[in-house]
């Protein structure tokens, strides 16, 4: 018998499901194919919810007002594709800087410029981690089917309010806009996280950039605690300075409170890497060829591995390097030019040959492309 | 230092000031109206949240005792969006110059006004980019020197109230740093506006517009806002000819028009019954 909670969903719509699971309340955003149903389902589903939706008047403003919300107490989030995800990087780099917990979903299409708007696309990897001006910590995250967008979304937002920072969300047009069957988990069974807020007594006192805690507590406006926000590099007060010491001392809290929480943080899921020759490292929706062509090679008697990233940022550098000591090469399959291929050599190019399988004509990779590869390299 | 006022003492950061405006900056009279307006309407501190761009002027919230949020370049009215949809029960302002507001914030603005949302705006105009050095903005007048406009400005100025009332702004106003108690009635009028209201409070940049277009002192340029400036009720009594080439100052715009929260909340409270 299939259960209640059984259901065929589309990837933007289990994003959408995710969030409000997570505790969603404010979503503010500009229409983009392929993520449009993300904004449409939020501006349906919001307001039964107690929520809040808007529609701004361009991609800088949909940030801005999600980092407003945010601000002012409501779990919020936004969506887009490269073109709006270019136009939101300046207010992207505001809120790691402010450290305000939201959510920015990018479903990737075909790029540069206007692109491919309809065809799928891995080609944000890059600009995901260095696409606002300045160091900054980045937590990215990406799914490959649609019950690991909803699961994903969840962790994005529990990310966002536990570390403090903006988390994307990486979605590919593939997964976006597949319909799948998804199981939909009791809410019981979902660990929510909140952010941490000051106690009342704190008013007065309170630090929003309290350098002593790794992840300062955060206050709403309105609340009483009369704090300042700025993107300018700030004092434990938030109030601006111009100061190397001061810079210093933030920035490398911001970047910390990342870098030493990496096992929390990185995600991923391996198959048959216990013994391999060759090993597949791909994510999203490249990593169901990858999959497919794997289990075919391993009927076949082939020792390949595949190492899928559910984290793309931080990088899984301490497991990739540890599995590039046990194989002879490995192959990046994604869907762009190679992006996510340099960092994998960067970390294994020492120990083992990395090659790419990259694709950026608006196609998936395919099983058989994936194969072919396996057979050319193996 | 000197004993503050207790409008200081109420509404500033005491330990963030001086600010860091230059000497003869008109900016400070405008500051000082919003404190005024807020605590003659008696408005909960606690409440109110004030919010700015990038520019001299947006760096007014860092010394105010309030909610503040010191912003992206232009983007200030979209922040405050959120902000103000997000909880309705904070009084948002957000204060803004002539480039931060017209120039790089300009479609915000007048999608803000479009909106009507409850959200007080006021715009510090000082006819010049004053925080990198004298540049060109769209409020500087045809003819006139910035330091990206060496032989003099080819653009056209906006009119700021008119293209806020033609938005859909609620409460539209101009006032100058001369007139200061009635910029600070048009403030308090602006912020009892249930929707958008702007103020544009004309202001004076010695340092930079000033001195490169040969305006004269602080003292000299307040007294040239007095003689280029005409209240909108005198100027209509007035034959066309001596109102020619005044800038006309007061209030343009107080009307009542549904408010975007409040409109966004019906839907809230019938779909959530549904449910």
């Amino acid at each position: 018998m299939v259960s209640k909670n059984v259901k065929l969903m589309q990837g933007n719509e289990a994003c959408v499901e995710g969030a409000l699971a997570a505790g969603m309340k404010f979503f503010a955003g500009y229409p983009i194919t392929p993520s449009t149903e993300i904004a449409e389902l939020s501006a349906q589903k919001l307001p039964r919810v107690g929520g809040k939706f808007i529609q701004m008047e361009d991609e800088i403003a949909g940030m801005a007002a999600t980092i407003g919300g945010a601000l002012a107490g409501l779990k919020s989030m936004t969506a887009t594709s490269g073109p709006g995800f270019s136009l939101k990087q300046e207010n992207i780099g505001y809120a790691m800087l402010t450290e305000i917990p939201c959510v920015i979903v990018d479903v990737q299409r075909g790029g540069p410029s206007t692109g491919l708007p309809t065809a799928p696309s891995q080609s944000d990897v890059m600009q995901a981690k260095w696409g606002t001006h300045g160091d900054h910590p980045v937590i990215a995250l990406t799914p490959s089917s649609i019950r690991e967008t909803y699961d994903l979304t969840i962790q994005a937002f529990n990310f966002a309010e536990k570390y403090r920072t903006p988390v994307f969300l990486m979605l590919d047009e593939i997964i976006g806009h597949m319909r799948e069957k998804i199981e939909i988990p009791d809410p019981s069974d979902i660990e929510i996280f909140d952010r941490v807020t000051p106690e009342e007594n704190e008013k007065g006192s309170y630090k929003a950039y309290d350098n002593s805690l790794e992840v300062p507590k955060m206050a709403a406006f309105g609340e009483g605690f009369r704090f300042h926000v700025t993107g300018l590099m700030h004092d434990e007060f938030g109030f601006p300075k111009n100061d190397t010491k001061v810079t210093e001392v933030l920035m490398s809290r911001i970047m910390g409170k990342i870098d030493n929480n990496l096992d929390d943080i990185i995600l991923y899921d391996e198959y048959y890497t216990e013994d391999m020759d060759l090993l597949i490292l791909s994510y999203g929706g490249t990593a169901r060829s990858v999959l497919s062509a794997v289990r075919e090679a391993q009927r076949a008697g082939k020792k390949v591995g595949v190492f899928k990233a559910k984290t793309l940022w931080p990088f899984p550098e301490k497991r990739v390097k540890e599995l590039s000591k046990t194989v002879n090469k490995i192959i990046v399959a994604e869907m762009n030019l190679g992006q996510y291929f340099y960092e994998v050599d960067r970390v294994a190019g020492k120990n083992c040959e990395v090659s790419l399988l990259g694709k950026a004509n608006g196609e998936p990779i395919t099983p058989t492309e994936v194969l072919n590869k396996i057979e050319e390299v193996l | 230092m000197a004993v503050a006022s207790k409008l200081i003492e109420n509404n500033f950061r005491m330990n963030r000031l001086p600010h860091i405006w230059c000497p003869g900056c008109g900016h400070g009279i405008i500051m000082r109206g919003i404190a005024e307006a807020i605590e003659k309407l008696g408005y909960d501190k606690q409440k109110v949240c004030i919010i700015s761009g990038i520019g001299c002027s947006s760096r007014a919230p860092g010394y105010m005792d309030f909610n503040t949020l010191h912003t992206t370049h232009g983007r200030a009215l979209a922040f405050a969006t959120g902000v103000k949809l997000a909880n309705p029960d904070l009084k948002v302002i957000v204060i803004s110059g002539d480039g931060d507001a017209t120039a790089i914030g300009g479609n915000h603005l007048i999608h803000a006004a479009r909106r009507n949302i409850d959200i007080t705006t006021i715009i510090f105009n000082n006819n010049i980019y004053g925080m990198t050095g004298g540049q060109y903005s769209p409020t500087t007048p045809h003819g006139e020197l910035g330091t990206t406009a060496p032989y003099g400005n080819v653009d056209n100025v906006f009119d700021i109230c008119r293209l806020a009332e033609g938005a859909g702004a609620t409460y539209v106003a101009r006032g100058t740093v001369y007139h200061a108690k009635q910029l600070e009635k048009n403030i308090e009028n602006a912020l009892e506006n249930k929707g958008f209201s702007i103020v544009e409070g004309i202001s004076i940049c010695p340092t930079y517009y000033g001195r490169k277009n040969r305006k004269g002192d602080a003292a000299e340029m307040m007294m040239n806002l007095k003689d280029t400036t005409l209240d909108k009720k005198v100027a209509a009594k007035l034959p066309p000819e001596k109102v020619e080439g005044k800038l006309i100052i007061g209030e343009f715009v107080n009307k009542t028009h549904p408010e975007f929260c409040e409109e966004y909340h019906k839907v809230v409270d019938k779909f959530m019954k549904e449910d």
